[in-house]
């Protein structure tokens, strides 16, 4: 594996995470191996690659999500504010607070708009009704959802349009101010206007947090993030193969298989 | 040649056959629905036919007389509900735990919880003097409870509880995994995500079992006989004995001569009753589906 000289230069106290050989293993078959790269404070990351080379796996090691899968084995570390996150010991609901994640299919509960983003909200913030509107409010605008919802907050979310529903499911992320957000191909169960309106929102949420998104969308990856990660198959599992800032890997990327992939000769 | 065979349909026994075939099992699948439609309805008629005469006011406030010829149900109906109150309380809260335990708790797979599946599916299985001979042993003789509504409600709830947990805990399973990652992303703790995720899905698994059971229980003749007795007067105290309406009607029917005028009544009664129940069942179900939209 070679990791660009230029991403071991820059700054270590920029980095939020710090991924150092994490493999995964589904019942003794792995999913992805040793893969080993830092994510940037701030910045939007981009993760790609062809299908089943575990992005998704990936993902959900970050919050500890493959916890809920039955004999799913991983190893490695992950520091995350100094702390190694990948110990069997870690509090996952305190990290899980911290880290959010969006999925592929929009999946609000099936509760009132309201109640979807209240639910986190009493859950680990506050329960003040004056606050809660607040937030619920503020988050909603965020998301450039309030317009459209202000007058039905207590109807059933799943009436929303997919789109809708993708920002509801943001801005349920959002109430509990992550540090960082996890997103599997966020815009792939979209029609092109609302993925357009979700990729932009994205853009925006850099402010608020860092981000690290899977995509599918070569052009979304070039477009929003700064910088992206190639995962590839070698052996039937996945694994890192270059990793850098969008514009190296886009324009001048350093490894063949990057960049027939880049042209869309492969994947 | 070959390629043409392969890309044309089989032409199998050819058209007779197939017509045949084809009109042969629709035929069948008419008759078995209206053979099912037709017997039930008359079934029903028959009882509505038969005891609609003597249903009245009064029949359902007073005491029988005359070994249950005359008078009324009263005494009756205060046994039965009873009995099903004590069997609802006892078995709706574990049969919820359980299925709870089942499905959110174990693993799918583990070794135990797929030896508890089996047991239930059995015990859903056995017929249900069995657990009459059971609760008379048990609950009567062991626990010596007695002959008694308290016998004969604890009885009953061993009986449905099986029927409740499996219904209940496919309602749990019919919970997309979406909405559980969903929950353990936004770090939900187990009972908000219970409560507010699980539970709504989960809830007509749950009214289905419970329709199932109390259908099943207010039905249920064998299993009272032997816990909860035949005496027909009002019961003064849990521990007293009661007779259950299948019960009622079992007697008059076949014990007491000139009896089924009286018969076909109180079962009319049990038929409007299982209605009933199934009703509100399903009213209180939706109810509680809208509560999580407002
Ligand atoms: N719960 C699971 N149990 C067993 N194997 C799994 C599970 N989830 C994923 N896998 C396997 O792990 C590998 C990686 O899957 P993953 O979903 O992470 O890929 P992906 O890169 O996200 O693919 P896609 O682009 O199609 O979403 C695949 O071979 C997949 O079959
Ligand atoms: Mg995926």
């Amino acid at each position: 594996m070679n990791i660009p000289t230029t991403i071991e230069a820059l700054d270590l106290s920029s980095t939020i995470i710090q991924v150092e050989n994490l493999s995964l293993h589904y019942n003794r078959k792995p999913a992805f191996a040793e893969v080993s790269l830092p994510i940037y404070r701030d910045q939007i990351t981009s993760l790609i690659g062809p299908s089943g080379c575990g992005k998704t796996s990936f993902l959900m090691c970050l919050n500890r999500l493959v916890d809920l899968v039955p004999l799913a084995k991983m190893s490695g570390q992950i520091r995350f504010n100094a702390e190694d996150i990948a110990q069997k010991k870690v509090n996952v609901v305190a990290l899980r607070r911290k880290i959010g994640m969006i999925f592929q299919r929009p999946n609000p509960f099936p509760l009132s708009i309201k109640k979807n983003l209240e639910l986190p909200l009493k859950e680990h913030r506050t329960k003040n009704k004056a606050e809660i509107e607040e937030i619920i409010q503020t988050t909603l605008e965020a998301v450039g959802l309030w317009k459209e919802v202000k007058d039905r907050l207590r109807h059933s979310a799943l009436l929303l349009s997919g789109g809708q529903q993708q920002r509801l499911c943001i801005a349920r992320a959002l109430v509990l101010e992550p540090e960082l957000l996890l997103m599997d191909e966020p815009c792939s169960a979209l029609d092109p206007l609302s993925s357009a309106t979700v990729e932009e929102l994205i853009q925006q949420l850099k402010e608020k947090c860092s981000l690290l998104i899977v995509t599918h969308n070569l052009a979304q990856a070039r477009r929003i993030a700064d910088y992206t990660a190639l995962f590839w198959f070698a052996e039937q599992t996945g694994k890192l193969i270059e990793y850098g800032p969008s514009a190296e890997i886009f324009n001048q990327p350093k490894n063949q298989i990057t960049e027939a992939y880049i042209r869309g000769e492969r994947g | 040649m070959l390629k043409q065979d392969l890309s044309s349909p089989p032409k199998g026994f050819g058209g007779v056959f197939d017509f045949v075939l084809r009109q042969g099992s629709t035929g069948v699948i008419w008759l078995g629905a209206i053979f099912v439609t037709a017997w039930s309805m008359w079934l029903i008629s028959d009882i509505v036919f038969n005891g609609w005469a003597g249903l009245s006011y009064d029949f359902l406030t007073h005491t029988p007389t005359n070994a249950g010829r005359e008078g009324g149900i009263a005494p009756i109906l205060v046994s039965t509900g009873l009995v099903l109150a004590i069997c609802m309380a006892v078995s709706f809260p574990i049969g919820l735990g359980t299925a709870i335990l089942l499905s959110e708790i174990t693993a799918t797979d583990s070794w135990w919880g797929g030896m508890i599946r089996r047991s239930l599916d059995v015990l859903a299985g056995v017929p249900s003097i069995v657990f009459g001979l059971f609760g008379n042993a048990f609950f009567c003789n062991i626990l010596g409870l007695g002959f008694s509504i308290l016998s004969g409600g604890l009885t009953l709830a061993c009986m449905v509880l099986p029927i409740l947990i499996r219904s209940t805990e496919e309602g749990f399973r019919a919970v997309p995994i979406a909405q559980k990652l969903g929950a353990s992303a936004l770090g939900l703790s187990r009972l908000s995500t219970l409560f507010y995720i699980l539970l709504p899905i989960a809830v007509p698994g749950l009214i289905a079992g419970f329709v199932l059971g109390v259908g099943r229980a207010v039905a249920e003749t064998a299993a009272l006989i032997f816990t909860s007795g035949y005496v027909d007067r009002y019961p003064e105290s849990w521990l007293d004995s009661g007779r259950v309406l299948s019960i009622h009607i079992y007697d008059l029917s076949m014990n007491i001569a000139g009896g089924e005028a009286h018969a076909y009544t109180s079962a009319l009664v049990l038929l409007i009753l299982v209605l009933l129940i199934n009703q509100t069942a399903s009213h209180i179900g939706l109810r509680y589906l809208r509560r999580g939209v407002t």
